[in-house]
C-alpha cells in the first residue's frame, strides 16, 4: 500500500537519508541513518545487532514502545564477516564509560556461540536485578533458553525463540527406500546411528545420498559433547570431545562409501542438493531453516506459490531422528552503563515474555518462539504444515525443546567449530590424513585465541 | 617492389584478423563476469543457490526495490559515501604524486637520492602491517567514524607516486622547466601551468587507478566506519554477504555489487577516452 | 627579482625540491610511519584480546619472532604466494607485451579504442565481488563441471576449490584477469613514448619484427617495464583478498593457498599485537630488500 508509493518516491528521488521510511506515524525511527535530534541526552537507544532478524520482528511487534517511552531507538548494523560484529562491539563497550549517553549502547544480539564471553561479564546487565523482569514473567521460557545465559544465579540475557533440531527427510524417497513415508514408521529406523548407518546404505543402493555433506551432522554431535571445547587444569586447553570424533569419524565413513555428495554447509551445491528432485533423502535442520532455507530450496525459488506443485513443496516431513539437537539461537542483552531501563524492560517482557505477541510471532513467521505453553498448545492443536505434507511439526519442537541442554557451551565455540569443520573438510576430501587435519585445526584454533593450546603430548 | 609491398599487404591482412580474433576471446573473458553480474543481479536469491545460467532472470526490480527500499542498507548514502572518498582520494593523490616525483625530479638538493630510495622502500610495505597501529592513532585523534584516514592518506601513495617519477624521466624535458623560469614563472606555479599539462596521460592513468583502488577498498573502511550513515559500498556488500539465513540473498547481493559496479564503469568509460587520446598526444610531443 | 641569475641556479632552487616534498613525508609520518613504528614496537611485547580481556602487554623480547622461525610454515605461506604470483604475472606480462605491441604497431593500424577500454574492465569489479564469481564457476556442481562433464572430458565433477592445483590455478587467472589490462595499458604508455623514427629506422634497415622488439622496444621500455615489474612484485606478495574470499580465509586445502597476508590476517582477529607486528616487520624486510634487489638489477642493466 503506502510502502510501494513510499518506494517510487524514493527510487524516483534518490534520497541520501532513507529518513522516515516506513509505515504510519510522523517519524518510525528505524533509520539508522537520522542523528539524534534534538531531543533530550540519552533517549536514543542504540541496538547493536549484525542482520535483520531482530530488526524485523522490533519493527513488526515492539515498534510502539517507542513512543511510550519517548525514546528513539537506533540501530548499529555491523555484519559478522570477519568477526567485524564482535569487535566493533567490543570497542564500544570498552568506551562506554566515557561514552555520551546518546552514543552508549544500551542493548545487543549476539548468539550461542559466543554468548557466554559477554554474559560472564560486567559488560551484561542482571535481567531480573537490574532491568526488573520477575521470576513470574520469565517462566513460561523453556529452561535452557536461560540456564545457557545465566552466570552465577544471575540471568544476563533473554531470547524470543528456541531452536530444536530434528531431521528432515523426503517423504517419496522414504516410500522408496524404507517402503513408509509414515513419520513413525521412519523414526522407528533412524532411531539411533547403528540404524541409520543401515539406511544410509540402503539409500545408497536406491541411488541417494544419506545426507548432503560434511557438514551436516556435525550439530547433531556436537549438540552432545561431555565438556566444553575449552577446559583442562589451566582453563585454557583445548579438548576435543569424543562426540566430535564421532562425528569424523561417521563423515569419513558416509564419504568414502559415497553416503553423501560431499558438499559443504550453506554452499550452492548444498542448497542445490535441497533442491527439486534432488537425490538426497534428508537434512538434519532447526526450526528456523524449514520454512526459510528449505522451503525455498526445495520449490525452487521464492516466487513460486507455497503448494505442492511448486517443485518438491509437501514431499518431506520431519522425524526426531538418532538424536535430538539444537542449532542456532539470539540473545538480547541490556548492556551495562544503559540509561534506558524501563525501555529496555518493556522491550524484553514484549518479545520474550508475553504470551500474545509470542504466539502471533509463531503465527506470522512460523518461529519457535520461546513460550513453552504456548508452544505446547501449538503442537496440539490443528495446525498441519503443507509444507510437511500435512505434519503438525510444532508438535516435534515441543517435544525435542525442553530436552536441550546447553550447558557444554564456551566462549571459544564460534571460531573453534568454524575451525575443526573446516580443518577436517580436507581430511574427508582425501586431501591429508586425520592428524594433519588435527595440526591444522590447533594452528587455526591458536591463531583465532592466542590464549588456548593443544594438551600436552603424553 | 610493388609485388613486395603487395605481399607484405596480405602478410599484414592476416596478421590483423589473427590479431582481431585473439582480441575478441580477450573481450569475451573481459566482459563475461560484467555479463554474469548482471544475470545473477536479475535472479532471485533460490535460483542462483540452485545453479548457474547464462539466462537473464525475472527478479531485477524485485531486487533493485530489494536493496533500495531495504531500512538497513543506504545504498545512496553509502553510493555518496563512496564518491566523495574515492574521488577525493583520486585527486589529492595525483595531484600529490605529481608534486612530490617532480620535486625528486627537477631540483637537485642533498639527500635526493636517499629520499628516492626511502620512498621506494616504503611502497614495498603492505598496508596490513600497520593496520592495528593504524587504528589505535586514528581513535587516539577522535578519527573513526571520519573520512579522513581514508583520504588524506593518499597524498602520500608511493605507487603512484614511483609511476609519475617514471613518467617525467621519458616525458618530461628539463629544458621545459628551464623555458618557464627564463619567463619569469614561479615554482609552482611552473608545476601547475606547465608541468601538469605535460603530465596529463599519467594522470588520467593513475586517477583511474586511485579511484579503482578506493572505490572498491574495504580493508580500511572496515577499520574505520561502522556506522550507517558513514559506510561505502564495500562495507554494504560485505553486511549482505555475511547475512543470515533468514535474509541472506544473493539476488539482492548481486543487485548490491551491479550498483556498485555501475558507477565505476561510467567514470571509467568517460575517463578512458581522455587516456587513449592522452597517452596519443603525451607520444606526440615526447 | 633580477636575481635570479642562471649561475645561482642549483642553490636557489634547491629549497623547492624540499618544500614541495613536505605534505608527501608529513602525511606519511602521521597515517603510516607512526602506525608501523607502533606496530614494530608491539612486536616485542605480549599483547592479545582473549574475549573481552586484554592481555598485556608485557615485554617479551624476541619471543614472537622465536615463535615465528619456529613456526615451519612460514616458508610455506610465502612459497605459495610467490608460487601464485609468478603463475599469474607469466601469462600477464607475455599476453601485455603482445597487445601492447599490436596497440602501437604503425603497421598493423588496428582498430583498438575499444578493446584498450574493455581489457582493464575486470580490475573495475572488486575483489571480492570477483572472487564470488569464480567461486560460483569452479563450485563442483558449477557451469565449469557441467561443461568439463559434457564434453566427458572428466567423469565425476572436478573439486577444484579442494585441490591445491585448482586453487592455486584458479587465483592465478583471477589475478591475471584483473591485471592483465592495467599493465597493457602501462606498458602501451610506455611504448607511445618511443620516437616512431626509430622504428621507421630499423624498418628501413630490414629488421624482423623480433628484433625491433628485443633491441629497440625492450630497452627503451625499461623504466615503465622495471616499474609494472616492482608492482606487480609488491602486489603479489602483499596477494590477499582474492584467496581469502575465494577460500574463505582458509587457505584451502591444507593451507596450500594460504598467502602470507592472510596468515597476517588471522592474527588480527584476536588483535594480536604481538604476533602480527612480528610478521609485519619480517614481510617489511622481504618485501623491501627483494624490491630494491629487483629495482637495482633492472637499472644498472640500463647504463
Amino acid at each position: 500500500m503506502r510502502r510501494k508509493l513510499l518506494s517510487v518516491m524514493l527510487a524516483a528521488t534518490m534520497v541520501v537519508g532513507l529518513t522516515g521510511c516506513g509505515s504510519g506515524s510522523k517519524d518510525s525511527g528505524s533509520s539508522t541513518t537520522s542523528k539524534g535530534d534534538s531531543s533530550a541526552e540519552g533517549k536514543v537507544v542504540n541496538i547493536y545487532t549484525w542482520n535483520e532478524e531482530f530488526i524485523d520482528r522490533y519493527k513488526a511487534y515492539a515498534q510502539d514502545l517507542e513512543k511510550k517511552h519517548g525514546v528513539k531507538v537506533q540501530f548499529v548494523t555491523v555484519a559478522n564477516e570477519n568477526n567485524a560484529y564482535q569487535d566493533n562491539l567490543d570497542n564500544a563497550l570498552k568506551e562506554q564509560a566515557s561514552a555520551s549517553d546518546d552514543e552508549k549502547v544500551d542493548v545487543f544480539l549476539m548468539e550461542a556461540d559466543y554468548a557466554s564471553k559477554y554474559t560472564k561479564s560486567d559488560y551484561t546487565l542482571d535481567v531480573v536485578n537490574d532491568i526488573g523482569l520477575t521470576e513470574d514473567d520469565l517462566k513460561d521460557q523453556y529452561q535452557y533458553t536461560k540456564d545457557v545465559v545465566t552466570v552465577d544465579g544471575k540471568l544476563k540475557a533473554v531470547t524470543w525463540q528456541a531452536t530444536p533440531g530434528m531431521f528432515v527427510y523426503r517423504r517419496s524417497a522414504a516410500k522408496k527406500i524404507l517402503g513408509t513415508d509414515d513419520p513413525k514408521k521412519v523414526q522407528k529406523q533412524l532411531s539411533d546411528w547403528d540404524k541409520f548407518d543401515a539406511v544410509a546404505q540402503k539409500a545408497k543402493e536406491k541411488g541417494y545420498a544419506m545426507l548432503s555433506g560434511y557438514d551436516d551432522s556435525y550439530r547433531v554431535f556436537s549438540s552432545h559433547v561431555s565438556a566444553p571445547w575449552v577446559g583442562g587444569d589451566d582453563g585454557k586447553t583445548i579438548i576435543i570431545d569424543d562426540n566430535i570424533w564421532k562425528w569424523v569419524e561417521q563423515t569419513k565413513n558416509y564419504t568414502d562409501k559415497g553416503y553423501n555428495n560431499k558438499t559443504t554447509l550453506w554452499s550452492d551445491d548444498w542448497s542445490a542438493d535441497q533442491g527439486p528432485g534432488a537425490k538426497v533423502f534428508g537434512y538434519f535442520y532447526s526450526t528456523w531453516g524449514i520454512d526459510f532455507t528449505l522451503k525455498n530450496n526445495a520449490k525452487g525459488g521464492e516466487k513460486f506459490p507455497d503448494k505442492v506443485g511448486s517443485g518438491d513443496f509437501g514431499d518431506f516431513a520431519t522425524c526426531y531422528g538418532p538424536s535430538g539437537f539444537y542449532w542456532g539461537g539470539t540473545w538480547i542483552a541490556a548492556a551495562n552503563g544503559t540509561d534506558n531501563i524501563p525501555f529496555i524492560k518493556d522491550l524484553m517482557l514484549r518479545l520474550t515474555c508475553d504470551a500474545d505477541t509470542m504466539k502471533k510471532i509463531s503465527k506470522d513467521t512460523l518461529d519457535f518462539t520461546n513460550n513453552q505453553p504456548a508452544m505446547e498448545a501449538y503442537a496440539k492443536s490443528d495446525y498441519k504444515s503443507d509444507f510437511l505434507g500435512g505434519q503438525n511439526n510444532f508438535e516435534l519442537y515441543a517435544e525435542i525443546a525442553p530436552t536441550i541442554d546447553m550447558s557444554n557451551i564456551s566462549d571459544y565455540d564460534q571460531g573453534l567449530n568454524e575451525a575443526f569443520q573446516n580443518a577436517f573438510h580436507d581430511y574427508f576430501e582425501g586431501k591429508v590424513d586425520k592428524d594433519t587435519a588435527l595440526q591444522n585445526f590447533y594452528k587455526a584454533a591458536k591463531e583465532k585465541y592466542p590464549s588456548l593450546h593443544e594438551p600436552e603430548k603424553d | 617492389m610493388n609485388e613486395n609491398v603487395k605481399q607484405s599487404s596480405g602478410h599484414l591482412y592476416i596478421r590483423r584478423i589473427l590479431c582481431y580474433a585473439v582480441l575478441v576471446i580477450f573481450t569475451v573473458l573481459c566482459l563475461f563476469p560484467f555479463y554474469i553480474l548482471f544475470v545473477n543481479a536479475s535472479r532471485s536469491h533460490v535460483e542462483i543457490q540452485l545453479g548457474f545460467s547464462m539466462i537473464p532472470g525475472t527478479s531485477f526490480i524485485r531486487n533493485w526495490s530489494n536493496v533500495v527500499q531495504s531500512q538497513t542498507i543506504h545504498i545512496f548514502r553509502g553510493l555518496l559515501n563512496s564518491v566523495i572518498i574515492a574521488g577525493l582520494s583520486a585527486l589529492l593523490s595525483v595531484y600529490f604524486s605529481a608534486l612530490t616525483a617532480y620535486a625528486i625530479h627537477a631540483y637537485d638538493f642533498r639527500f635526493k637520492n636517499a629520499i628516492f630510495n626511502f620512498i621506494l622502500i616504503i611502497m614495498t610495505i603492505p598496508t596490513q602491517i600497520s593496520a592495528l597501529g593504524f587504528v589505535d592513532l586514528m581513535t587516539s585523534m577522535g578519527l573513526k567514524e571520519t573520512f579522513i584516514p581514508l583520504i588524506v592518506p593518499s597524498i602520500a601513495a608511493p605507487v603512484v607516486f614511483f609511476f609519475m617519477k617514471q613518467y617525467m624521466e621519458s616525458s618530461l624535458p628539463l629544458e621545459i622547466v628551464e623555458a618557464a623560469r627564463i619567463d619569469g614563472s614561479s615554482e609552482f606555479h611552473t608545476f601547475n601551468m606547465v608541468v601538469m599539462p605535460i603530465m596529463k596521460p599519467a594522470l588520467a592513468v593513475q586517477a583511474i587507478f586511485s579511484f579503482v583502488t578506493s572505490w572498491n577498498n574495504y580493508f580500511t573502511p572496515a577499520l574505520i566506519l561502522t556506522k550507517a550513515e558513514n559506510k561505502t559500498l564495500p562495507l554494504w556488500i560485505a553486511y549482505l554477504r555475511s547475512a543470515d539465513f533468514t535474509k541472506f540473498d544473493l539476488g539482492q547481493l548481486y543487485m548490491m555489487i551491479f550498483i556498485a559496479i555501475f558507477p565505476v564503469l561510467i567514470v571509467y568509460i568517460l575517463l578512458s577516452k581522455f587516456i587513449v587520446q592522452g597517452v596519443a598526444m603525451g607520444s606526440v610531443k615526447g | 627579482m633580477s636575481k635570479t641569475t642562471t649561475k645561482h641556479k642549483k642553490v636557489s632552487y634547491a629549497k623547492w625540491g624540499y618544500i614541495f616534498l613536505i605534505p608527501f613525508f608529513l602525511v606519511y609520518a602521521v597515517f603510516s610511519f607512526i602506525p608501523m613504528i607502533t606496530t614494530f614496537y608491539y612486536s616485542f611485547f605480549e599483547r592479545y584480546l582473549d574475549g573481552l580481556e586484554e592481555i598485556g602487554p608485557t615485554f617479551v623480547g624476541f619471543d614472537n619472532y622465536i615463535t615465528l622461525f619456529q613456526n615451519p610454515d612460514l616458508l610455506k605461506y610465502a612459497a605459495n604466494t610467490v608460487i601464485m604470483w609468478v603463475l599469474g604475472f607469466l601469462p600477464q606480462i607475455i599476453i601485455s607485451l603482445l597487445f601492447a605491441a599490436w596497440f602501437t604497431n604503425n603497421r598493423l593500424k588496428l582498430k583498438s579504442g575499444f578493446f584498450k577500454i574493455v581489457i582493464y574492465m575486470p580490475n573495475l569489479i572488486m575483489a571480492s565481488a570477483f572472487s564470488m564469481l569464480f567461486f560460483a564457476l569452479f563450485a563442483n556442481a558449477g557451469p565449469i563441471n557441467n561443461i568439463l562433464l559434457k564434453l566427458g572430458i572428466i567423469k565425476e565433477s572436478y573439486h577444484f576449490l579442494n585441490t591445491t592445483a585448482g586453487t592455486r590455478g584458479i587465483v592465478a587467472l583471477m589475478n591475471f584477469l584483473m591485471w592483465f589490462g592495467n599493465t597493457t595499458i602501462l606498458l602501451m604508455s610506455g611504448m607511445m613514448g618511443i620516437d616512431p623514427a626509430l622504428f621507421e629506422a630499423a624498418e628501413v634497415d630490414g629488421a624482423t619484427p623480433f628484433q625491433v622488439f628485443s633491441r629497440i622496444t625492450m630497452p627503451l621500455l625499461k623504466p615503465i617495464f622495471v616499474y609494472v615489474l616492482v608492482t606487480s612484485l609488491i602486489g603479489g606478495l602483499q596477494m590477499f583478498d582474492v584467496p581469502q574470499i575465494l577460500t574463505n580465509g582458509k587457505g584451502t586445502p591444507n593451507r596450500t593457498s594460504m598467502t602470507l597476508i592472510m596468515y597476517l590476517n588471522n592474527h588480527l582477529f584476536s588483535e594480536n599485537y604481538g604476533m602480527a607486528g612480528a610478521i609485519s616487520v619480517l614481510l617489511f624486510i622481504v618485501t623491501s630488500l627483494l624490491s630494491l634487489f629487483v629495482f637495482k638489477s633492472l637499472m644498472a642493466q640500463r647504463k
